[in-house]
């Protein structure tokens, strides 16, 4: 094993973290502030990817389809919040279960029904394409830059909407005192519908960036959706700073055990056992961190404390 | 009087409806993936098979959707043994799932013919006298891959496969035949959609070719991605990550690539031909070897059908032991543990017009049979 292989391991890490961080921001948001358990989440990543492959088959651009998956995810999160979710935010729990688990299964039929069964095509553009000497020795794809890139950017863009504008105060009072910033005379029912189309938004974006290099295909958003509540989990529901830590903390605790864990194991068993055995405890090691993490902290890492 | 002429009429209806229902109708069951990821395997397996059957008024099909999940699975076998009363299951894409379907389902007297999973635990020990597989046992398209890598002569070669039962039987396969070396071997996750890691290791490990076996979505992912990622090292891998269901999404990165396959689009037989366009025709779509696998399946149970009653369970077996129908892969019969002979070819992805595809470029294996044979007591 080389200090090359592990840098390498080391922002793959990364970018699989600024990616769980695109997901995990707005089902935080949306669970923090307006209470709302949304399974849902997965599918608007799903659509996010499905709009982008869409559009890059008619126009043939990666970066109008770009463009496409978080405007179309956006419009379909606004949509289905001024519909459906609205009547919820009073409901248990369950009952949004529910509601949000029967939006998974119509949302898959519905892109079944539209694109078929089969994975779509969608490709890097040219610009993206192949390898970059990031440091001496060490090259990393040009794409994954881009992807830490854009999470990046998009956590520079939360973290002012979230701490320095209007719109952000009204969303950390939300998440204080719902009942009082509506007496205060805030349009309560305006901010839930905006924030759930910022993370509608976010959750396509984050499909069409990683359906880009993986397979569009019906079911793609329900692996993530599960990684992401973890997610929110451990970095305290409703906190954008304890998602992106935790996003950062499960990319890289994920990517780096998958890859040392198996080599570790080789220097004492046979390499099969020791993969077989390694690939089960890699897989398994996201879990045993978040159950660490709640042992001690059990509002997750920036969790409101329980009163 | 009339009472008991009235009571042995009614037996003699009973007994004469029952005959008429039973008559040599015949039901099947067919559970297979149809939503969620992987759901283009089962469709077209499902494809396939409807088109063989869709002329024979005597065979009735229940189709279920097993989401990919052996619970499931599990849930809807017993539904269709017990209440559905069906007398043929087939359909499973999944080897995780056969094996929690199939021993269940033989040892209850029916009969399962597999279009697609054939994991090695039921060629070898667990082989059972109403298991059929038609397609082929999970190893044969691995070891036509290891004995091509042998041919083109690479020596040193990174392995990969999920960690499932078929995943393990692709690896097993593989080293069966290679004679060279391994730089790595690497089981990944099942359903695993990002390889970057898996990407930096056959980096780093000097390897002078790549074996995989990621069916469905996960080869997609993997195909890109490591296209994207510059690395110039040959791939070689059985049919699964380079079937015409997925070739479209793939794209360019695909080309040129050789895959390993017990069917494909160009097989020049009348058979073949005929399925080739009579699925265009009704689907609107290339079949892809699921299809062809489905399809031959069909083509099977009407060939003995038209030979034995299903009631009659030892002639029907023998009825399908003889595989007497004209299969897409031209030459066809059953090894002594149910597993087809058959031989195993050499592919190249190529561009016809703008559609990527399959052609024929070897024989990889002749009447190849399979490495459990000796092991099956049947």
């Amino acid at each position: 094993m080389t200090a090359e292989l592990l840098i390498e391991q080391f922002l793959n890490g990364l970018q699989f973290g600024f990616m769980l961080f695109l997901m995990s921001a707005g089902l935080t948001l949306i669970f923090g502030v307006m209470g709302l358990i949304n399974l849902a989440h997965g599918s608007l990543y799903m659509i996010g990817a499905f709009s982008a492959a869409a559009t890059f088959a008619f126009f043939n651009s990666f970066w109008l389809s770009l463009l496409a998956s978080f405007s179309c995810a956006a419009i379909v999160g606004i949509v289905v919040e001024k519909t459906i979710i609205r009547k919820l935010y009073n409901r248990d729990h369950l009952d949004q279960v529910l509601v949000t688990f029967a939006l998974i299964l119509f949302f898959s039929e519905l892109v079944r029904w539209i694109f078929g069964a089969f994975p779509l095509y969608l490709d890097v553009p040219e610009l993206l394409n192949g390898s970059i000497e990031v440091f001496s020795g060490i090259y990393y794809s040009k794409y994954r830059l881009f992807i830490i890139f854009v999470g990046l950017i998009i956590a520079v863009f939360l973290f002012f909407l979230i701490g320095k504008t209007n719109l952000g105060i009204q969303i950390r009072a939300g998440q204080h005192d719902r009942e009082m910033i509506s007496a205060l005379g805030v349009d309560i029912s305006k901010l839930y519908t905006l924030l759930f189309g910022i993370g509608a938004a976010l959750a396509g974006l984050a499909g069409a960036l990683i359906g880009t290099i993986q397979s569009v295909e019906v079911g793609m958003g329900e692996p993530i959706l599960i990684l992401a509540f973890v997610i929110i989990v451990i970095g305290g529901i409703g906190s954008i700073k304890g998602a992106f830590i935790a996003s950062l903390l499960v990319g890289l605790v994920d990517t780096i055990g998958r890859f040392l864990i198996p080599s570790v194991l080789q220097t004492v068993t046979n390499p099969s056992d020791a993969m077989s055995v390694g690939s089960a405890i890699g897989s398994m090691l996201i879990y045993i961190l978040m159950a660490i993490i709640l042992i001690l902290k059990p509002t997750g890492l920036y969790g409101k404390q329980l009163s | 009087m009339l009472k008991i002429i009235n009571l042995i009429l009614s037996i003699v209806l009973l007994f004469a409806s029952s005959a008429f229902a039973d008559g040599h109708k015949l039901k099947v069951g067919m559970i297979t993936t149809l939503s969620g990821g992987g759901s283009g395997l089962g469709i077209d397996v499902r494809d396939g098979f409807m088109l063989a059957v869709r002329g024979s008024k005597n065979i009735e099909v229940v189709i279920e959707d097993d989401q990919r999940k052996p619970d499931i699975a599990v849930q809807l076998a017993d539904k269709m043994i017990q209440s559905e009363k069906v007398d043929v299951l087939t359909g499973i894409i999944w080897s995780n799932l056969a094996m929690a379907v199939v021993p269940a389902a033989v040892n209850q007297g029916k009969f399962y013919l597999s279009p697609n999973a054939g994991p090695s635990a039921l060629a070898g020990k667990g082989c059972h006298e109403n298991y059929f597989n038609v397609a082929w046992q999970n190893d044969n398209l691995h070891e036509a891959a290891g004995g091509h890598a042998n041919s083109t002569g690479f020596k040193n070669t990174f392995i990969l496969a999920p960690n499932y039962p078929a995943g393990k039987d692709a690896l097993t396969g593989f080293k069966r035949y290679f004679k060279g070396n391994l730089a790595g071997e690497i089981y990944t996750k099942l359903g695993q959609t990002d390889y970057a890691v898996e990407i930096a290791q056959i980096r780093a490990s000097n390897a002078d070719s790549v074996f995989f076996f990621l069916p469905g979505g996960m080869g997609i992912g993997f195909m890109k991605q490591y296209a994207q990622s510059g690395i110039e090292i040959p791939v070689v891998g059985p049919a699964f990550s380079f079937d015409q269901g997925i070739l479209k999404a793939v794209g360019d990165a695909a080309l040129g690539v050789k895959n390993t396959s017990q069917w494909s689009k160009d097989l020049d037989n009348k058979a073949n031909k005929k399925f080739v366009s009579d699925f265009q025709n009704e689907y609107g779509r290339l079949p892809s070897l699921y299809a062809s696998q489905g399809y031959d399946t069909g083509m099977l149970l009407i060939s003995a059908m038209a030979k034995a009653n299903v009631n009659d369970m030892e002639a029907f077996r023998d009825a399908l032991r003889s595989a007497d129908f004209d299969s897409t892969r031209g030459q066809f019969r059953f090894s002594s543990n149910h597993h087809p002979i058959q031989d195993i070819y050499v592919r190249e992805v190529i561009k016809e017009g703008d559609t990527l595809t399959n052609k024929i470029v070897s024989v990889g294996l002749q009447d190849h049979s399979n490495a459990y044979v000796d092991q099956c007591s049947m």
